[in-house]
């Protein structure tokens, strides 16, 4: 917990400082480390749209938090909240999921697409 | 080799109770009569499918857990594929999950009983008292529950 803080600290320093194209150059170590505390404000704040620099919210992943452990396809209600309007599966940058998590998460949507509890394209 | 498997497939919907208990059973005779054990028969009821289906737009949702092995599994998808009412249907491994949740779970009771170390110790500092003891009481319920 105090490795946290301490790490966040220096980062929100160097964030605010440096620009754009040194935070979008690290995002990859901090993606790929999992729901690392300090990968999670790095790709709000360097984010593709570039939109509200200074806007960084901490994103964790949804499953590590609240130590959901199986992401079964039969839970709509859960997957749901992880698929767009359109019903394409929602990017772990925008959602803040872990690799691990995301990765299950893909296959149970896969999975709940075939037997159609989710949608493959939402209907206009 | 028998492994754990979750067959979930959806009847029409105009198929009336009767005929789909009878439906169910059938498929419950091929799992049983080829060595296969039912864990689990749900009906999770009529549900709207997500997109059309052969035309229609809702279906029977049924959902057999079994554990049985590779041809029976084979023969059953065999049944389910010529059977006119189910119009979809799909089979999933579990046995390889389950194992990953126990390990989990094993895990996390091991790893409970470590972090409920420190609470012994923190008696013995007078001015942390009040907040590890609220903090390990409003803990406590979170990871029964979880």
């Amino acid at each position: 917990m105090s490795d946290e803080t301490s790490v966040k600290a220096p980062e929100t320093g160097s964030g605010s400082g440096a620009p754009s194209g040194q935070s979008g150059e690290s995002r990859p170590s901090g993606g790929y480390q999992g729901n690392r505390p300090a990968g999670g404000p790095r790709p709000a704040g360097g984010g593709p749209g570039g939109r509200g620099k200074f806007f960084r919210r901490k994103k964790v992943c949804k499953f590590c938090t609240e130590k959901i452990d199986a992401i079964p396809y039969r839970d709509v209600r859960l997957l749901q909240g992880f698929v767009a309007e359109r019903g394409k599966i929602v990017p772990r940058r925008l959602t803040g999921v872990c690799t691990t998590h995301q990765r299950r998460l893909t296959r149970a949507i896969k999975q709940a697409r075939n037997i159609a509890l989710l949608p493959f394209a939402a209907r206009h | 080799m028998d492994r754990l498997y979750e067959v979930m497939f959806i009847v029409r919907p105009d198929v009336v109770d009767e005929e789909l208990d009878k439906l169910v059973a059938g498929f419950e005779g091929t799992v049983t009569s080829g060595g296969g054990v039912i864990k689990q028969t749900e009906k999770l009821g009529r549900r709207k499918l997500a997109y059309t289906v052969r035309k229609f737009n809702d279906g029977n949702y049924i959902l057999l857990t079994i554990e049985a092995n590779g041809a029976v599994v084979a023969e059953l998808e065999r049944r389910l594929r010529v059977t006119e009412p189910v119009i979809k249907f799909i089979t999933v491994r579990m046995d390889e999950e389950e194992k990953r949740l126990a390990k989990i779970r094993a895990h996390r009771n091991a790893h409970q009983k470590r972090s409920a170390q420190p609470v012994a110790h923190a008696p013995a500092a007078p001015v942390a008292e009040p907040v590890p003891v609220a903090s390990v009481a409003a803990e406590e319920p979170a990871e029964a529950t979880a």
